[in-house]
């Protein structure tokens, strides 16, 4: 069953067209990619699901309600969470703090019970103290609770910030390039945490992603984009073979990869198989 | 059924209920007073003359904000005080001294022309000082920061000056040759007006020119597209900044001597007020945009002249010339609510994204 | 490496003509002649003096931080030289002064600034010291920077009390008053004005040394402090927040009227403070029209309870409280939908036509048969407490500290909630807290709310103090001031807030020559805070202790696993 569904999505901007009439399919607990070069629409389609956008046609229908016209808070409350691209934490919180707001929907105290101290509001903060260890030490950053979250190295803020979309206990979680600006290691225990994801808590996974062996490990179906259309969708397999998302890559002579990737060599290959 | 409802944009609904009192008053004040009509024509003249004086001040100081703006995305909220700054500087050191040599009046043309020199070195210099030991530190700091050191700018300058010539109000000293009125085509203008008036669209037409044709003007245009592209380019982007800030400042202090051509007085506050209502006539021309400075200045000059007595009075508000401030930071409002890009700007928020 | 052994001498000239130009306005400006009657230690050095020359010493002693790598005897040599350059503007202001009538342009180069500046000789010896001078001060400045940092810290903080308690000397001997032990220490220290010398070397060295212990043994007693258990260290706390308000109990029976009065007023600010530290601190929204809350609280007071023409309730303070903070709240709102979606810079500015827009109106013809436009509205009654009229500063003193502990209070249990989460994520990053499911709107209008609530409070208790209220009570140099305040403790702080009002209200009531430069001060602060310690004097650090006892039992359960 689907858990997502666009329908002839189309977001402008002035005389641009950054996403043309798309549409799109994630079926419930899948992995799924979206792919393409820079700026053909990926991050603009992101913005439309969690609501940062209005698409000016078309409707996004999340588990049978549409969606397009509501307020990202919204949105967030009815079980989507993203990642950003550039990770985007509250620098000035601490690990947990960010944390904590996360958790922000699924708590319920008004700000009189807060000044009035009432039990429910004590059990409850206790609750989400509780619950945001509990992400700590699955995102493997027990113990950093204290540190702001400015001052986390790249990888950890990178978890953090997957953390924090956690809390909200997402049904859907959109993970912006979660990988970029990693090396080989760190990819790979991050694939391996993003399956983990899906497998023991069940939520279904959209990324854009720009490593190829990333996208082709990992994902059940992906999506290519160019110029804000959808120009393939498929299998890995079916993806890797297909004339016009091998012209879209190597016709604009960016990333060559796509064809490339099969054949990588075995330096980074046992990191990967291992985790297959 | 249910879902409909969820989706009402309360905060749209209010907005646009604030907006359609406002036309409503504005309506009502204007048809009441045109019926009632307690002014004559030429009573009508004077006011839009008058607006269109004080609206060509507000224009050229207005070009200071949009310039930085621009380049820095900051409020100079010290702007002001630049504009205070150079002519009280002028009219102590000296308009006052040529004034009691006699010379003021039996060379007035070269008189006011050194004044208005002397005004705008001294609002260049404070502004490049400022730009230095306030704003360059904290260019990548966050947003607020720099708008803050502004506004402690702002005040620092302001009681800097009334620490240095006093806190009393000073008198510009008369001209004769702008003492009375000239008529053109059966219309009566002060002649002080007038001055003003021309001497501003001189000035805008300059400015114009500067960025638009001349070589710096291109480098600062660049800046403001893209400061890491224009450093790649080999644009000295802090020598642009401080010729950004001071350009400004040089239109702020030739607007503080028209400005006090046309009070007649100095002091240590007159920056401030008009300072705010110049930023209004940015951001209703269009922050970032010259000829919507200038657009904007005249407009909002104008409709504060008139304002009060063509739909305020309508509404039956004793002393309504009173409020004229008022309405000057409602339309600031308003434009920002309901058109934040602003008459001739382009949309901000696009730009973002 | 090689060239930071060097001493870069044009740097020193640069920085010595920075100097000196420092110093000449100064002198212009009316600074040092105003403060020239305030005597730091009696009959040697003034305030003024303190600020031409402590200018001309810190340049020196930043000059030597520059070079830090250059040789010992050169950095002085540097700061000699910055000191006589920094003396020159001030010497040609000695002789030019009086040959072109300079007074007629600048009304503060009048004789008493020269005969201070040439210490009362004739001009050229006059000039002469004053070169002198100002090249030893320079030195002195590198000589202190070049000091072991050992002895240099206890130096500058023993210099630093001296000048502060030189400064409030007449306040002190007026809190000790003319009995017992008081009148017994007074000369040991105290001059005619300000300190003696013997008084003056007696602080510095009782400072001095205590800094210095302090820095040898602070750590441990620190450290031993940590070491104590959770539950002792919690009693600790505990006691020493009673001592504090035990202390804050009966502060006005030491203090007396005189600054008693003056805390009361540092309390209307200190409540402000706190409100306005929701808004800007927490939730990160720059307010530039705080003032009009303020005033709204204030005119419902005075409309409610006055007794004169325009009361309308007749209304008893009590009563009328929670509708002078209704209407605060109230005004917060609807003054809060229109910026809602106003990005943070704009919002300053259109805050601040706010807050004009209501003392505009407060001005008005418009509004004056309400609310009294210039006239004002008088005869407002004191609150009565139990039949007693509160109308003496001790007594309003209680009214005040009741409504700042409120105000603290709930500033506290709000930080730490769910609220002030949502608004730090908010201030952080507005898309990114919108997109953890935060209702902007909601968030962004109880910052307000409450903000104002505070604000009216505030006013309220004012009017009431007053027992009449003005429009020019209520401009925009009070937005600037708490605004400042807030800066200076440490935005976000709570006692922050409290430092800041201490500071930036309590000293200028204090010394009644501050008034005319309070804003010219404030202007500084503001610029040197932002770029120097933008986190403020006294920055918010309790945070982390609280999660910290969450993560001490954390740790301790992680091996376990």
């Amino acid at each position: 069953m689907a858990i997502l569904i666009a329908n002839k999505v189309t977001k402008r901007f002035g005389g641009l067209t950054a996403v043309s009439q798309l549409d799109l399919e994630i079926k419930e607990r899948s992995i799924s990619s979206i792919i393409g070069p820079n700026g053909a629409g990926k991050t603009t389609f992101f913005n439309c699901v969690t609501g940062f956008y209005q698409p000016e046609e078309g409707e996004i229908i999340f588990q049978g309600r549409p969606i397009q016209n509501r307020s990202p808070d919204q949105i967030t409350r009815l079980g989507i969470a993203r990642t950003y691209q550039n990770i985007r934490l509250f620098a000035n919180m601490t690990t947990m703090e960010n944390i904590l707001v996360g958790l922000h929907p699924r708590l319920k105290s008004t700000w009189i019970g807060a000044v009035l101290s009432t039990a429910g509001t004590r059990r409850e903060e206790e609750w989400a103290h509780e619950e945001a260890r509990k992400l700590l030490r699955f995102v493997n950053l027990q113990g950093k609770g204290d540190i702001l979250a400015k001052n986390l190295p790249y990888g950890d803020q990178r978890r953090l910030e997957i953390a924090r979309a956690l809390a909200s206990q997402p049904k859907l979680l959109l993970l912006d390039e979660p990988t970029a600006g990693m090396n080989p290691a760190e990819t790979s225990e991050m694939v391996a945490f993003i399956r983990r994801l899906r497998d023991e808590l069940g939520i279904t996974i959209l990324l854009i992603e720009h490593q190829m062996r990333v996208v082709m490990s990992i994902s059940e179906t992906i999506a290519v984009l160019d110029y804000g259309e959808k120009i393939a969708e498929g299998t890995p397999a079916e993806i890797q073979s297909n004339p016009r998302v091998i012209e879209a890559y190597l016709g604009r002579g960016s990333v060559a990869e796509a064809a490339e990737t099969p054949q990588r060599p075995a330096s980074t290959a046992p990191a990967i198989s291992s985790l297959e | 059924m249910r879902q409909r409802f969820e989706n009402i944009d309360y905060l749209g609904v209010i907005l646009w209920l604030f907006r359609a009192v406002i036309i409503v008053a504005v309506i009502w004040g204007t048809i009441a007073t045109i019926l009632n009509n307690p002014y004559s024509t030429e009573n009508w003249i004077d006011f839009l003359v008058f607006g269109l004086a004080q609206g060509s001040l507000y224009a050229l100081i207005a070009l200071g904000y949009t310039l930085v703006y621009g380049i820095l995305f900051m409020i100079n909220f010290a702007h002001g005080e630049f504009f205070m700054s150079g002519v009280f500087t002028a009219t102590v050191f000296v308009a006052i001294p040529l004034n009691q040599a006699g010379y003021l009046n039996r060379y007035p043309i070269l008189s006011l022309l050194g004044i208005t020199l002397v005004a705008m070195v001294v609002s260049m210099g404070i502004a490049i000082l400022t730009e230095r030991v306030a704003y360059r530190p904290l260019r990548r700091a966050p947003r607020l920061v720099p708008l803050i050191t502004a506004i402690g700018a702002s005040f620092f300058w302001q009681y800097f000056f009334r620490g240095l010539y006093g806190s009393g109000v000073t008198a510009f000293p008369t001209v004769d040759i702008l003492k009375g009125k000239w008529s053109i085509g059966g219309i009566e203008i002060l002649k002080a007006q007038g001055v003003v008036i021309v001497a501003s669209v001189l000035l805008l037409i300059g400015l114009y020119i500067f960025v638009m044709r001349t070589k710096t003007g291109k480098a600062m245009r660049a800046v403001a597209e893209d400061k890491d592209i224009a450093a790649l380019m080999g644009i000295d982007v802090d020598r642009v900044i401080v010729i950004t800030f001071a350009t400004g400042a040089a239109l702020a202090g030739a607007a503080g001597v028209l400005y006090a051509l046309l009070f007649r007085q100095v002091h240590f506050f007159m920056g401030f007020i008009p300072g705010i209502k110049a930023f209004t006539a940015a951001v209703l021309g269009g922050i970032g945009s010259v000829p919507g400075a200038a657009l904007g200045g005249l407009f909002l000059g104008m409709f504060e002249s008139v304002g009060p007595s063509l739909f305020l009075e309508g509404l039956g508000i004793p002393a309504a010339y009173q409020l004229k401030d008022v309405i000057a930071f409602t339309m600031l409002v308003l434009v920002l609510i309901f058109r934040p890009q602003g008459i001739l700007g382009e949309r901000l928020a696009e730009k973002k994204a | 490496m090689e060239t930071s052994t060097r001493f870069n001498w044009r740097e020193s000239v640069r920085m010595g003509l920075i100097a000196g130009v420092i110093a000449l306005s100064l002198s212009l400006i009316g600074l040092v002649e105003t403060f020239g009657g305030r005597d730091i230690i009696g009959g040697v050095v003034s305030l003024g003096q303190i600020f031409l020359f402590g200018a001309i010493m810190g340049v020196g002693y930043f000059s030597a931080q520059r070079n830090l790598n250059a040789r010992a005897g050169v950095n002085l040599l540097g700061g000699l030289l910055i000191g006589v350059l920094a003396s020159l503007p001030l010497v040609v202001l000695i002789f030019v002064a009086e040959p072109i009538n300079l007074r007629q342009f600048l009304p503060n180069a009048s004789p008493a600034l020269l005969e201070l500046i040439t210490f009362g000789q004739e001009q050229v010896t006059g000039a002469l010291i004053m070169v002198a001078v100002c090249g030893v001060l320079g030195l002195i400045g590198a000589g202190i920077y070049l000091l072991p940092s050992r002895l240099r810290r206890p130096l500058l903080i023993g210099l630093l009390l001296v000048l502060l308690i030189g400064l409030l000397s007449e306040i002190i001997i007026l809190a000790w008053g003319n009995k017992g032990l008081g009148l017994k220490i007074r000369p040991l220290i105290f001059a005619a004005k300000g300190l003696s010398i013997r008084g003056a070397l007696l602080v510095f060295l009782v400072v001095a040394g205590l800094n210095a212990a302090w820095s040898s043994q602070g750590d441990r007693v620190r450290q031993r402090l940590d070491a104590l258990p959770s539950g002792q260290q919690r009693a600790f706390r505990w006691s020493s927040l009673i001592l504090g308000l035990v202390i804050l109990l009966f502060l006005p029976m030491i203090l007396r009227t005189y600054l008693t009065e003056v805390i009361d007023n540092v309390g209307l600010y200190v409540l402000m403070g706190l409100g306005l530290n929701i808004v800007v601190g927490f939730a990160g929204l720059l307010d530039l029209g705080y003032v009009a809350f303020f005033a709204i609280g204030a005119y419902t007071m005075g409309v409610l309870t006055s007794q004169g023409d325009l009361g309308v309730g007749g209304m008893s303070f009590w009563m009328a409280l929670p509708f002078a903070v209704l209407a605060s709240v109230m005004a917060g709102i609807i003054l809060g939908v229109p910026v809602l979606r106003m990005r943070g810079d704009y919002l300053a500015i259109v805050t601040l036509g706010f807050g004009e827009i209501i003392r505009i109106l407060a001005l008005s013809d418009f509004l004056a048969p309400v609310i009294g436009g210039a006239q004002g509205i008088l005869k407002i009654p004191k609150a009565r407490i139990g039949g007693v009229e509160l109308v003496a500063p001790e007594q309003l003193y209680y009214l005040i500290l009741g409504a700042c502990l409120i105000a603290a209070y709930v500033s506290w249990r709000l930080r730490d909630s769910r609220l002030g989460r949502q608004w730090m994520a908010m201030r952080e990053d507005e898309d990114v807290a919108q997109a953890m499911g935060i209702d902007l709107v909601q968030t962004k209008l109880l910052a307000f709310a409450i903000g104002a609530a505070f604000s009216g409070m505030s006013g309220a208790i004012f009017a009431s103090k007053l027992s009449s209220i003005f429009p020019h009570s209520f401009n925009l140099l009070i937005s600037i001031n708490v605004l400042s305040l807030i800066i200076l403790g440490g935005i976000g702080s709570l006692p922050g807030v409290v430092v800041g009002a201490l500071i930036l209200v309590g000293l200028p009531e204090l010394l009644r020559e501050f008034a005319e430069y309070r804003l010219l001060m404030y202007g500084a602060l503001l610029i040197v805070m932002m770029i120097v310690r933008p986190e403020g004097f006294w920055p918010e650090a309790t945070r982390k202790r609280e999660l910290h006892g969450y993560e001490e039992l954390e740790a301790k359960a992680v091996p376990a696993e």
